[in-house]
Protein backbone atom coordinates (compact mmCIF):
# COMPACT_ATOMS: atom_id res chain seq x y z
CA UNK A 1 0.00 0.00 0.00
CA UNK A 2 1.63 3.22 -1.47
CA UNK A 3 1.39 6.24 1.78
CA UNK A 4 -1.15 7.78 -0.91
CA UNK A 5 -3.66 4.48 -0.19
CA UNK A 6 -2.94 5.20 3.24
CA UNK A 7 -3.88 8.39 3.84
CA UNK A 8 -6.93 8.24 1.59
CA UNK A 9 -7.90 5.04 3.25
CA UNK A 10 -7.32 3.63 6.53
CA UNK A 11 -5.54 7.25 8.03
CA UNK A 12 -8.40 9.55 7.26
CA UNK A 13 -11.18 6.57 8.29
CA UNK A 14 -9.57 6.23 11.77
CA UNK A 15 -9.08 10.13 12.48
CA UNK A 16 -12.59 10.35 10.99
CA UNK A 17 -13.76 7.87 13.53
CA UNK A 18 -11.51 9.49 16.62
CA UNK A 19 -12.61 12.85 15.97
CA UNK A 20 -17.01 11.70 15.87
CA UNK A 21 -16.42 9.65 19.04
CA UNK A 22 -14.12 12.64 20.68
CA UNK A 23 -16.64 15.07 19.79
CA UNK A 24 -19.88 13.21 20.72
CA UNK A 25 -18.15 12.33 24.13
CA UNK A 26 -17.40 15.79 25.02
CA UNK A 27 -19.84 18.03 24.06
CA UNK A 28 -22.43 15.47 25.48
CA UNK A 29 -20.56 14.75 28.94
CA UNK A 30 -20.03 18.50 29.24
CA UNK A 31 -23.91 19.31 28.28
CA UNK A 32 -25.37 16.60 30.73
CA UNK A 33 -22.97 17.85 33.62
CA UNK A 34 -25.23 18.60 36.34
CA UNK A 35 -24.99 22.50 36.68
CA UNK A 36 -24.45 24.83 40.32
CA UNK A 37 -27.83 26.35 40.79
CA UNK A 38 -27.07 29.96 40.33
CA UNK A 39 -28.57 30.94 44.13
CA UNK A 40 -27.92 34.70 43.00
CA UNK A 41 -31.30 37.18 42.49
CA UNK A 42 -31.93 38.49 39.10
CA UNK A 43 -31.56 41.82 39.08
CA UNK A 44 -34.68 43.74 37.97
CA UNK A 45 -35.10 44.64 34.43
CA UNK A 46 -32.53 41.71 33.47
CA UNK A 47 -32.80 40.29 30.07
CA UNK A 48 -34.19 37.01 29.80
CA UNK A 49 -30.84 33.84 30.07
CA UNK A 50 -31.58 33.08 26.19
CA UNK A 51 -31.00 36.95 24.98
CA UNK A 52 -28.91 37.29 27.65
CA UNK A 53 -26.41 34.44 25.87
CA UNK A 54 -27.41 35.45 22.49
CA UNK A 55 -26.21 39.07 23.48
CA UNK A 56 -23.41 38.19 25.24
CA UNK A 57 -21.96 35.85 22.07
CA UNK A 58 -22.76 38.79 19.74
CA UNK A 59 -20.66 41.38 21.99
CA UNK A 60 -17.88 38.92 21.83
CA UNK A 61 -17.36 39.45 18.32
CA UNK A 62 -15.79 42.86 19.04
CA UNK A 63 -13.22 44.08 21.02
CA UNK A 64 -14.83 46.53 23.59
CA UNK A 65 -14.38 50.31 23.70
CA UNK A 66 -11.15 51.24 25.60
CA UNK A 67 -8.64 48.31 24.64
CA UNK A 68 -5.81 49.15 22.42
CA UNK A 69 -4.91 48.51 19.29
CA UNK A 70 -3.22 45.27 19.95
CA UNK A 71 -6.12 43.47 20.93
CA UNK A 72 -7.83 44.71 17.78
CA UNK A 73 -5.39 43.51 15.44
CA UNK A 74 -5.40 40.05 17.96
CA UNK A 75 -9.09 39.91 16.91
CA UNK A 76 -8.70 41.37 13.51
CA UNK A 77 -6.14 38.36 12.75
CA UNK A 78 -8.20 35.72 14.25
CA UNK A 79 -11.04 36.92 11.91
CA UNK A 80 -8.95 36.85 8.82
CA UNK A 81 -7.58 33.12 9.44
CA UNK A 82 -10.77 32.02 10.13
CA UNK A 83 -12.06 33.64 7.50
CA UNK A 84 -9.47 32.11 5.12
CA UNK A 85 -9.32 28.87 6.60
CA UNK A 86 -13.20 28.36 5.82
CA UNK A 87 -12.70 30.03 2.16
CA UNK A 88 -10.25 27.23 1.95
CA UNK A 89 -11.76 24.18 3.19
CA UNK A 90 -15.55 24.89 2.00
CA UNK A 91 -14.24 26.40 -1.32
CA UNK A 92 -11.41 24.38 -2.83
CA UNK A 93 -13.56 22.12 -4.77
CA UNK A 94 -10.52 19.18 -4.09
CA UNK A 95 -12.14 19.75 -0.43
CA UNK A 96 -15.94 19.88 -1.99
CA UNK A 97 -15.41 16.50 -3.66
CA UNK A 98 -13.91 15.10 -0.20
CA UNK A 99 -17.09 16.41 1.31
CA UNK A 100 -19.43 14.73 -1.08
CA UNK A 101 -17.81 11.70 -0.64
CA UNK A 102 -18.83 11.99 2.87
CA UNK A 103 -22.13 13.86 2.95
CA UNK A 104 -23.08 13.35 -0.17
CA UNK A 105 -23.88 17.22 -0.48
CA UNK A 106 -21.29 19.34 -3.01
CA UNK A 107 -21.68 23.07 -4.22
CA UNK A 108 -19.87 25.33 -6.53
CA UNK A 109 -16.42 25.38 -5.58
CA UNK A 110 -14.23 29.03 -6.07
CA UNK A 111 -10.96 29.50 -8.73
CA UNK A 112 -8.12 27.89 -7.99
CA UNK A 113 -6.11 31.36 -7.95
CA UNK A 114 -8.80 32.46 -4.98
CA UNK A 115 -8.11 29.49 -2.81
CA UNK A 116 -4.41 30.05 -3.29
CA UNK A 117 -4.00 33.74 -2.79
CA UNK A 118 -6.34 32.82 0.70
CA UNK A 119 -3.54 29.90 1.96
CA UNK A 120 -1.29 32.46 1.46
CA UNK A 121 -2.79 34.97 3.62
CA UNK A 122 -4.06 32.33 6.04
CA UNK A 123 -0.75 31.18 6.34
CA UNK A 124 0.42 34.90 6.82
CA UNK A 125 -2.12 35.78 9.43
CA UNK A 126 -1.44 32.38 11.54
CA UNK A 127 2.61 33.04 11.64
CA UNK A 128 0.89 36.37 12.97
CA UNK A 129 -0.93 35.11 15.98
CA UNK A 130 2.38 32.58 16.64
CA UNK A 131 4.48 35.84 16.81
CA UNK A 132 2.03 37.46 18.84
CA UNK A 133 2.12 34.74 21.15
CA UNK A 134 5.57 34.57 21.53
CA UNK A 135 6.10 38.11 22.12
CA UNK A 136 3.45 39.26 24.36
CA UNK A 137 4.65 38.87 28.05
CA UNK A 138 0.76 38.16 29.16
CA UNK A 139 0.04 35.59 26.20
CA UNK A 140 3.71 34.00 26.80
CA UNK A 141 2.38 33.47 30.67
CA UNK A 142 -0.91 32.02 29.43
CA UNK A 143 -0.33 29.70 26.69
CA UNK A 144 0.51 26.47 26.82
CA UNK A 145 1.53 23.24 24.91
CA UNK A 146 -1.82 22.88 24.16
CA UNK A 147 -1.75 26.76 22.15
CA UNK A 148 1.17 25.86 20.46
CA UNK A 149 0.52 22.07 19.07
CA UNK A 150 -2.67 23.82 17.93
CA UNK A 151 -1.25 26.26 16.18
CA UNK A 152 0.93 23.87 14.74
CA UNK A 153 -1.68 20.96 13.68
CA UNK A 154 -3.93 24.02 12.58
CA UNK A 155 -0.97 25.21 10.43
CA UNK A 156 0.48 22.00 8.93
CA UNK A 157 -2.52 21.26 6.32
CA UNK A 158 -2.60 24.49 4.80
CA UNK A 159 1.22 24.93 4.49
CA UNK A 160 1.31 21.42 3.22
CA UNK A 161 -2.50 21.84 0.93
CA UNK A 162 -0.58 24.64 -0.91
CA UNK A 163 2.77 22.70 -1.33
CA UNK A 164 0.67 19.85 -2.82
CA UNK A 165 -1.42 22.75 -5.07
CA UNK A 166 2.04 24.13 -6.15
CA UNK A 167 3.63 20.87 -6.28
CA UNK A 168 6.16 22.28 -4.43
CA UNK A 169 9.44 19.80 -2.80
CA UNK A 170 8.21 16.53 -3.35
CA UNK A 171 6.38 13.73 -5.94
CA UNK A 172 2.44 15.34 -6.17
CA UNK A 173 1.21 11.24 -4.49
CA UNK A 174 3.67 11.84 -1.94
CA UNK A 175 2.64 15.71 -0.69
CA UNK A 176 -1.12 15.16 -1.29
CA UNK A 177 -0.67 12.15 0.89
CA UNK A 178 0.90 13.90 3.62
CA UNK A 179 -1.57 16.98 3.32
CA UNK A 180 -3.90 13.83 4.04
CA UNK A 181 -2.35 13.21 7.01
CA UNK A 182 -1.85 16.55 8.60
CA UNK A 183 -5.63 16.82 8.25
CA UNK A 184 -5.87 13.45 9.60
CA UNK A 185 -3.74 14.31 12.44
CA UNK A 186 -5.72 17.72 13.38
CA UNK A 187 -9.29 15.68 13.35
CA UNK A 188 -7.65 13.46 15.33
CA UNK A 189 -6.23 16.33 17.80
CA UNK A 190 -9.29 18.23 17.44
CA UNK A 191 -11.46 16.89 20.15
CA UNK A 192 -9.24 16.74 22.97
CA UNK A 193 -7.61 20.02 22.30
CA UNK A 194 -7.98 23.65 21.48
CA UNK A 195 -9.56 23.11 18.20
CA UNK A 196 -12.73 21.69 20.31
CA UNK A 197 -13.79 25.96 20.47
CA UNK A 198 -15.24 25.28 17.09
CA UNK A 199 -18.40 24.12 19.28
CA UNK A 200 -17.56 25.02 22.89
CA UNK A 201 -17.70 29.25 22.01
CA UNK A 202 -20.86 29.29 21.31
CA UNK A 203 -21.61 27.47 24.65
CA UNK A 204 -18.77 29.91 26.92
CA UNK A 205 -19.61 32.86 25.45
CA UNK A 206 -23.14 32.51 25.92
CA UNK A 207 -22.77 31.26 29.63
CA UNK A 208 -20.71 34.06 30.39
CA UNK A 209 -23.08 36.24 28.44
CA UNK A 210 -25.96 34.63 30.87
CA UNK A 211 -23.78 34.91 33.91
CA UNK A 212 -23.20 38.59 34.01
CA UNK A 213 -26.61 39.18 32.11
CA UNK A 214 -28.18 37.86 35.22
CA UNK A 215 -26.36 40.19 37.48
CA UNK A 216 -27.63 43.18 34.92
CA UNK A 217 -23.57 43.28 33.62
CA UNK A 218 -23.09 43.76 30.03
CA UNK A 219 -20.26 41.86 29.25
CA UNK B 1 10.47 -14.23 -34.13
CA UNK B 2 14.02 -15.24 -34.57
CA UNK B 3 14.23 -16.20 -37.99
CA UNK B 4 16.01 -19.15 -39.43
CA UNK B 5 18.08 -16.76 -42.07
CA UNK B 6 20.12 -14.51 -39.45
CA UNK B 7 20.80 -16.48 -36.72
CA UNK B 8 22.91 -14.96 -34.55
CA UNK B 9 24.13 -12.14 -36.68
CA UNK B 10 24.32 -8.76 -36.68
CA UNK B 11 21.22 -6.50 -36.51
CA UNK B 12 22.72 -4.23 -39.37
CA UNK B 13 22.87 -7.82 -41.42
CA UNK B 14 19.04 -8.48 -40.21
CA UNK B 15 17.74 -4.81 -41.42
CA UNK B 16 19.44 -5.25 -44.68
CA UNK B 17 18.46 -8.77 -45.53
CA UNK B 18 15.00 -6.94 -45.18
CA UNK B 19 15.35 -4.38 -47.52
CA UNK B 20 15.88 -1.67 -44.64
CA UNK B 21 17.98 1.67 -45.61
CA UNK B 22 20.78 2.90 -43.27
CA UNK B 23 18.65 6.29 -43.84
CA UNK B 24 15.31 4.07 -42.35
CA UNK B 25 17.90 2.85 -39.65
CA UNK B 26 18.98 6.41 -38.50
CA UNK B 27 14.75 7.57 -38.82
CA UNK B 28 14.55 5.31 -36.76
CA UNK B 29 17.51 6.12 -34.06
CA UNK B 30 16.70 9.56 -34.24
CA UNK B 31 12.66 8.89 -33.24
CA UNK B 32 14.49 6.78 -30.02
CA UNK B 33 16.48 9.22 -29.12
CA UNK B 34 13.89 11.34 -29.13
CA UNK B 35 11.62 9.57 -27.50
CA UNK B 36 14.29 8.56 -24.87
CA UNK B 37 15.00 12.07 -24.71
CA UNK B 38 18.54 12.02 -25.80
CA UNK B 39 20.86 14.53 -27.31
CA UNK B 40 20.32 14.30 -30.85
CA UNK B 41 23.52 13.48 -31.33
CA UNK B 42 22.71 10.09 -30.15
CA UNK B 43 21.14 9.20 -33.05
CA UNK B 44 23.97 8.35 -35.23
CA UNK B 45 26.38 6.71 -32.29
CA UNK B 46 22.73 4.86 -31.82
CA UNK B 47 22.62 3.68 -35.59
CA UNK B 48 25.94 3.09 -35.62
CA UNK B 49 25.81 0.94 -32.44
CA UNK B 50 22.77 -0.56 -33.44
CA UNK B 51 23.92 -1.60 -36.98
CA UNK B 52 27.08 -3.82 -35.76
CA UNK B 53 25.45 -5.14 -32.29
CA UNK B 54 24.35 -8.99 -32.63
CA UNK B 55 20.68 -9.61 -32.27
CA UNK B 56 19.85 -9.55 -28.36
CA UNK B 57 18.39 -12.87 -28.07
CA UNK B 58 15.20 -12.43 -25.77
CA UNK B 59 12.77 -14.69 -24.48
CA UNK B 60 9.39 -14.12 -23.77
CA UNK B 61 7.17 -15.52 -21.49
CA UNK B 62 3.75 -15.26 -20.44
CA UNK B 63 1.88 -15.84 -17.14
CA UNK B 64 -1.16 -14.52 -15.78
CA UNK B 65 -1.79 -12.28 -18.39
CA UNK B 66 -4.70 -11.34 -21.31
CA UNK B 67 -2.04 -10.71 -24.13
CA UNK B 68 -2.74 -6.86 -24.12
CA UNK B 69 0.78 -6.35 -24.05
CA UNK B 70 1.52 -8.58 -27.04
CA UNK B 71 -0.90 -7.00 -28.75
CA UNK B 72 -0.04 -3.39 -28.01
CA UNK B 73 3.42 -4.34 -29.34
CA UNK B 74 2.64 -6.34 -32.11
CA UNK B 75 -0.12 -4.21 -33.31
CA UNK B 76 1.22 -1.11 -32.88
CA UNK B 77 -0.12 1.88 -35.42
CA UNK B 78 3.03 2.33 -36.62
CA UNK B 79 4.88 -0.95 -37.77
CA UNK B 80 8.07 0.62 -39.80
CA UNK B 81 8.93 1.66 -35.99
CA UNK B 82 7.94 -0.43 -33.40
CA UNK B 83 8.04 -3.49 -35.58
CA UNK B 84 11.79 -2.72 -36.04
CA UNK B 85 12.36 -3.81 -32.55
CA UNK B 86 11.77 -7.04 -33.98
CA UNK B 87 14.47 -6.50 -36.38
CA UNK B 88 16.80 -5.35 -33.04
CA UNK B 89 15.99 -8.48 -31.21
CA UNK B 90 15.91 -12.31 -32.05
CA UNK B 91 12.85 -13.62 -30.06
CA UNK B 92 13.61 -16.71 -29.47
CA UNK B 93 10.59 -17.81 -27.33
CA UNK B 94 7.05 -16.14 -27.02
CA UNK B 95 4.28 -18.33 -26.89
CA UNK B 96 1.65 -16.19 -28.71
CA UNK B 97 4.08 -15.31 -31.58
CA UNK B 98 6.08 -18.55 -32.46
CA UNK B 99 4.82 -21.05 -34.87
CA UNK B 100 5.71 -24.25 -32.80
CA UNK B 101 3.99 -25.43 -29.76
CA UNK B 102 4.22 -28.16 -27.44
CA UNK B 103 7.33 -30.06 -26.80
CA UNK B 104 9.04 -28.24 -29.53
CA UNK B 105 8.00 -25.00 -28.10
CA UNK B 106 9.92 -25.90 -25.11
CA UNK B 107 13.01 -27.25 -26.90
CA UNK B 108 13.28 -24.20 -28.76
CA UNK B 109 13.05 -21.87 -25.29
CA UNK B 110 16.04 -24.66 -23.87
CA UNK B 111 18.44 -24.10 -26.93
CA UNK B 112 18.00 -20.19 -26.93
CA UNK B 113 18.54 -20.37 -23.50
CA UNK B 114 21.91 -22.76 -23.92
CA UNK B 115 22.45 -20.83 -26.52
CA UNK B 116 22.70 -16.98 -24.71
CA UNK B 117 23.38 -18.42 -21.30
CA UNK B 118 23.71 -15.42 -19.22
CA UNK B 119 23.00 -13.35 -21.90
CA UNK B 120 19.80 -12.96 -22.45
CA UNK B 121 17.01 -10.78 -21.60
CA UNK B 122 13.73 -12.09 -20.23
CA UNK B 123 10.27 -10.65 -20.89
CA UNK B 124 8.05 -11.33 -18.76
CA UNK B 125 3.98 -10.23 -18.88
CA UNK B 126 1.18 -10.98 -16.35
CA UNK B 127 1.81 -11.87 -12.92
CA UNK B 128 3.00 -14.80 -10.91
CA UNK B 129 1.07 -16.98 -8.97
CA UNK B 130 2.61 -18.16 -5.77
CA UNK B 131 -0.93 -19.72 -3.70
CA UNK B 132 -0.09 -23.41 -2.83
CA UNK B 133 2.95 -23.14 -5.23
CA UNK B 134 1.45 -21.06 -7.78
CA UNK B 135 -0.65 -24.35 -9.43
CA UNK B 136 -2.87 -21.67 -10.39
CA UNK B 137 -1.06 -20.90 -13.62
CA UNK B 138 0.96 -23.40 -15.53
CA UNK B 139 2.68 -24.23 -18.77
CA UNK B 140 3.81 -26.83 -20.12
CA UNK B 141 2.71 -28.58 -16.61
CA UNK B 142 5.01 -26.57 -14.79
CA UNK B 143 3.87 -23.65 -12.63
CA UNK B 144 4.76 -20.00 -13.83
CA UNK B 145 6.44 -20.03 -10.60
CA UNK B 146 8.97 -22.52 -11.40
CA UNK B 147 9.36 -21.20 -14.94
CA UNK B 148 10.63 -18.02 -13.74
CA UNK B 149 13.28 -18.64 -11.11
CA UNK B 150 14.33 -21.50 -13.76
CA UNK B 151 14.78 -18.77 -16.97
CA UNK B 152 15.57 -15.47 -15.14
CA UNK B 153 18.64 -17.67 -13.24
CA UNK B 154 20.42 -17.50 -16.61
CA UNK B 155 19.20 -13.81 -18.03
CA UNK B 156 21.28 -10.89 -18.32
CA UNK B 157 18.42 -8.94 -17.19
CA UNK B 158 14.72 -9.08 -16.59
CA UNK B 159 12.08 -6.73 -18.19
CA UNK B 160 8.90 -7.27 -16.48
CA UNK B 161 5.69 -5.78 -19.44
CA UNK B 162 2.89 -4.61 -18.31
CA UNK B 163 1.58 -3.38 -14.77
CA UNK B 164 1.09 -7.21 -14.27
CA UNK B 165 4.78 -8.53 -14.19
CA UNK B 166 5.14 -5.17 -13.05
CA UNK B 167 3.45 -5.03 -10.14
CA UNK B 168 1.18 -7.92 -9.77
CA UNK B 169 -1.94 -5.95 -12.06
CA UNK B 170 -5.30 -7.05 -12.14
CA UNK B 171 -4.43 -10.31 -10.73
CA UNK B 172 -2.99 -8.86 -8.03
CA UNK B 173 -6.46 -7.23 -7.10
CA UNK B 174 -8.30 -7.73 -3.89
CA UNK B 175 -8.70 -10.40 -3.09
CA UNK B 176 -6.20 -11.82 -5.27
CA UNK B 177 -6.82 -15.31 -4.99
CA UNK B 178 -4.14 -16.82 -6.66
CA UNK B 179 -1.69 -15.28 -4.71
CA UNK B 180 -0.36 -13.00 -7.77
CA UNK B 181 3.02 -10.93 -7.32
CA UNK B 182 5.59 -9.16 -9.22
CA UNK B 183 8.17 -10.56 -11.02
CA UNK B 184 10.55 -8.39 -9.27
CA UNK B 185 9.24 -9.95 -5.80
CA UNK B 186 10.47 -13.83 -7.53
CA UNK B 187 13.54 -12.34 -8.99
CA UNK B 188 15.81 -10.70 -6.38
CA UNK B 189 19.18 -11.23 -7.89
CA UNK B 190 18.81 -10.29 -11.64
CA UNK B 191 18.32 -6.43 -12.90
CA UNK B 192 14.45 -6.05 -13.29
CA UNK B 193 13.31 -3.37 -15.69
CA UNK B 194 9.39 -2.33 -15.17
CA UNK B 195 7.47 -0.99 -18.02
CA UNK B 196 4.43 -1.21 -16.73
CA UNK B 197 0.68 -0.05 -18.36
CA UNK B 198 -2.31 -1.62 -18.94
CA UNK B 199 -1.14 -2.14 -21.53
CA UNK B 200 2.20 -0.67 -21.61
CA UNK B 201 3.07 2.05 -24.96
CA UNK B 202 4.57 0.17 -27.17
CA UNK B 203 7.34 2.68 -28.13
CA UNK B 204 8.33 2.68 -24.03
CA UNK B 205 8.91 -1.45 -24.67
CA UNK B 206 10.52 -0.74 -27.61
CA UNK B 207 12.76 2.20 -26.89
CA UNK B 208 13.56 0.68 -23.56
CA UNK B 209 14.83 -2.58 -25.43
CA UNK B 210 16.74 -0.42 -27.70
CA UNK B 211 18.48 1.72 -24.81
CA UNK B 212 19.98 -1.54 -23.53
CA UNK B 213 21.01 -3.09 -26.67
CA UNK B 214 22.82 0.21 -28.00
CA UNK B 215 24.53 1.54 -24.63
CA UNK B 216 24.97 -2.84 -23.14
CA UNK B 217 23.06 -0.91 -19.85
CA UNK B 218 19.93 -0.40 -18.13
CA UNK B 219 18.70 2.87 -18.72
CA UNK B 220 17.58 5.15 -15.47
CA UNK B 221 14.98 3.79 -13.53
CA UNK B 222 12.77 5.49 -11.11
CA UNK B 223 11.75 4.34 -7.80
CA UNK B 224 10.06 1.53 -9.05
CA UNK B 225 12.16 0.52 -11.71
CA UNK B 226 10.57 2.18 -14.28
CA UNK B 227 12.88 4.03 -17.29
CA UNK B 228 12.61 7.36 -16.12
CA UNK B 229 12.74 9.03 -20.08
CA UNK B 230 8.74 7.09 -20.22
CA UNK B 231 8.30 7.30 -16.86
CA UNK B 232 9.66 10.46 -15.71
CA UNK B 233 6.82 12.83 -15.56
CA UNK B 234 2.96 12.20 -14.63
CA UNK B 235 0.27 12.33 -17.14
CA UNK B 236 -0.95 15.45 -15.08
CA UNK B 237 2.47 17.71 -15.54
CA UNK B 238 1.68 16.99 -19.69
CA UNK B 239 -1.87 16.41 -19.94
CA UNK B 240 -2.75 19.84 -22.64
CA UNK B 241 -6.46 19.60 -20.17
CA UNK B 242 -3.66 21.14 -17.03
CA UNK B 243 -4.90 24.61 -17.86
CA UNK B 244 -7.99 24.55 -16.75
CA UNK B 245 -7.30 22.22 -13.67
CA UNK B 246 -5.20 25.42 -12.51
CA UNK B 247 -8.05 27.27 -13.05
CA UNK B 248 -10.34 25.12 -11.02
CA UNK B 249 -12.79 24.14 -14.46
CA UNK B 250 -13.81 20.87 -13.57
CA UNK B 251 -16.43 18.66 -16.06
CA UNK B 252 -18.48 17.47 -13.36
CA UNK B 253 -20.04 14.48 -15.52
CA UNK B 254 -18.96 12.70 -19.14
CA UNK B 255 -21.48 14.83 -20.92
CA UNK B 256 -21.59 18.38 -19.29
CA UNK B 257 -20.86 21.56 -20.76
CA UNK B 258 -17.51 21.23 -18.74
CA UNK B 259 -16.96 17.79 -20.49
CA UNK B 260 -17.69 19.69 -24.04
CA UNK B 261 -15.61 22.61 -23.46
CA UNK B 262 -12.77 19.97 -22.58
CA UNK B 263 -12.37 20.76 -19.12
CA UNK B 264 -10.22 18.79 -16.55
CA UNK B 265 -11.20 15.04 -15.42
CA UNK B 266 -10.12 15.23 -12.26
CA UNK B 267 -13.88 15.23 -11.17
CA UNK B 268 -14.76 12.46 -13.04
CA UNK B 269 -12.32 10.56 -11.13
CA UNK B 270 -9.01 11.63 -13.58
CA UNK B 271 -5.87 9.46 -11.28
CA UNK B 272 -3.27 11.71 -13.78
CA UNK B 273 -1.43 13.65 -10.92
CA UNK B 274 -0.08 10.17 -9.56
CA UNK B 275 -0.01 8.65 -12.29
CA UNK B 276 3.67 8.26 -14.33
CA UNK B 277 3.60 7.15 -17.75
CA UNK B 278 4.34 8.97 -21.37
CA UNK B 279 0.59 8.83 -22.65
CA UNK B 280 0.24 12.78 -22.66
CA UNK B 281 3.09 12.69 -25.04
CA UNK B 282 3.48 9.66 -27.04
CA UNK B 283 -0.05 9.33 -26.98
CA UNK B 284 -1.50 5.99 -28.81
CA UNK B 285 -2.29 4.61 -31.99
CA UNK B 286 0.47 6.41 -33.67
CA UNK B 287 0.29 9.66 -32.01
CA UNK B 288 -3.71 10.25 -32.53
CA UNK B 289 -4.91 10.80 -28.93
CA UNK B 290 -4.90 9.08 -25.39
CA UNK B 291 -7.52 8.71 -22.65
CA UNK B 292 -7.94 12.01 -21.53
CA UNK B 293 -8.20 13.40 -24.93
CA UNK B 294 -10.81 11.11 -25.66
CA UNK B 295 -12.73 12.66 -22.69
CA UNK B 296 -11.87 10.04 -20.02
CA UNK B 297 -9.80 10.28 -16.72
CA UNK B 298 -6.59 8.21 -16.19
CA UNK B 299 -7.03 5.17 -14.77
CA UNK B 300 -3.62 5.41 -13.40
CA UNK B 301 -2.77 1.90 -15.23
CA UNK B 302 0.61 2.36 -14.88
CA UNK B 303 1.03 2.76 -10.72
CA UNK B 304 0.82 -0.41 -8.55
CA UNK B 305 -2.66 -1.69 -7.24
CA UNK B 306 -4.39 1.32 -9.73
CA UNK B 307 -7.54 -1.72 -9.05
CA UNK B 308 -7.72 -1.00 -5.85
CA UNK B 309 -7.89 2.74 -5.50
CA UNK B 310 -11.40 3.45 -4.40
CA UNK B 311 -12.57 2.88 -7.83
CA UNK B 312 -12.05 4.70 -11.34
CA UNK B 313 -14.64 7.64 -11.03
CA UNK B 314 -13.50 8.70 -7.15
CA UNK B 315 -12.22 11.37 -7.16
CA UNK B 316 -8.55 11.80 -5.78
CA UNK B 317 -9.20 13.97 -3.24
CA UNK B 318 -12.06 11.72 -1.80
CA UNK B 319 -11.47 9.57 0.82
CA UNK B 320 -11.73 5.69 0.17
CA UNK B 321 -13.48 4.71 2.92
CA UNK B 322 -13.04 0.41 3.76
CA UNK B 323 -16.01 0.65 6.20
CA UNK B 324 -18.07 3.53 6.53
CA UNK B 325 -20.05 2.32 9.66
CA UNK B 326 -16.61 2.03 11.81
CA UNK B 327 -17.82 6.22 11.87
CA UNK B 328 -21.29 5.14 13.01
CA UNK B 329 -20.07 2.90 15.16
CA UNK B 330 -17.39 5.40 16.57
CA UNK B 331 -20.27 8.10 16.91
CA UNK B 332 -22.22 5.02 18.99
CA UNK B 333 -19.52 4.60 21.28
CA UNK B 334 -18.77 8.20 22.02
CA UNK B 335 -22.42 8.81 23.16
CA UNK B 336 -21.72 5.91 25.18
CA UNK B 337 -18.94 7.50 27.07
CA UNK B 338 -20.60 10.78 27.09
CA UNK B 339 -23.79 9.00 28.81
CA UNK B 340 -21.42 7.27 31.14
CA UNK B 341 -19.87 10.29 32.30
CA UNK B 342 -22.72 12.31 32.51
CA UNK B 343 -24.00 9.17 35.10
CA UNK B 344 -20.66 9.16 36.97
CA UNK B 345 -20.58 13.21 37.52
CA UNK B 346 -24.46 12.35 38.67
CA UNK B 347 -23.44 9.78 41.36
CA UNK B 348 -20.61 11.29 42.54
CA UNK B 349 -22.88 14.89 43.04
CA UNK B 350 -25.90 12.90 44.39
CA UNK B 351 -23.39 11.26 47.04
CA UNK B 352 -22.02 14.06 47.81
CA UNK B 353 -25.06 15.99 48.72
CA UNK B 354 -26.15 12.91 50.34
CA UNK B 355 -23.11 13.19 53.09
CA UNK B 356 -23.16 16.81 53.23
CA UNK B 357 -26.80 16.28 54.42
CA UNK B 358 -25.57 13.58 56.50
CA UNK B 359 -22.95 16.15 58.14
CA UNK B 360 -25.71 19.11 58.35
CA UNK B 361 -28.11 16.51 60.42
CA UNK B 362 -25.77 15.35 62.58
CA UNK B 363 -24.24 18.52 63.26
CA UNK B 364 -28.04 19.53 63.98
CA UNK B 365 -28.33 17.02 66.03
CA UNK B 366 -25.45 17.61 68.13
CA UNK B 367 -26.01 21.03 68.35
CA UNK B 368 -27.85 21.68 72.21
S1 LIG C 1 -7.57 15.70 -16.93
FE1 LIG C 1 -6.42 14.55 -15.36
S2 LIG C 1 -4.29 14.67 -15.95
FE2 LIG C 1 -5.39 16.22 -17.13
S3 LIG C 1 -5.21 18.09 -15.90
FE3 LIG C 1 -7.11 17.12 -15.27
S4 LIG C 1 -6.52 15.83 -13.51
FE4 LIG C 1 -4.64 16.39 -14.59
Amino acid sequence: MSLLDFARGPAIEVALAVFTLGVMWRLISLLGLPWAKDRTVRRAGAPSDFSAGVSGFIRHLWVPKGFGMTSRFALINGYVFHLGLAIIFFGFVQHILFLRGLFGVSWPGLPTSVISIAAVVTLGSLVAALVRRMTSPVMRLISTANDYFTWLITTLPVLTGLLAVSHLGARYETLLAIHILTVAALLIWFPFGKLMHAFLVFLTRAETGVFYGRRGVKI
Amino acid sequence: MSDGNHPGGTIGEALLARGISRRSLLKYTGYLASILALPPMASRAMADALAKAPRQSVIWLSFQECTGCTESLTRSFNPTLEDMIFDLISLDYHETLMAVSGAAAEEAMQAARAANKGKYVLVVDGSVSTAEGGIYSTNAGKTNLATLKDMASDAAAVLSVGTCAAFGGIPHAKPNPTGAVPVSEIVTDKPVINIPGCPPIPEAIAGTVAYIITFGKLPDLDHLSRPKAFFGDSIHDRCYRRPFYDKGLFAKSFDDEGARNGWCLYEVGCKGPVTYNACATLKWNGGVSFPIQSGHGCLGCSEPDFWDRGGFYKPLSASVMGNPAIIGGAAVAGIVAGAASVALARKRRAEALAAQSKASAAAQEKMP
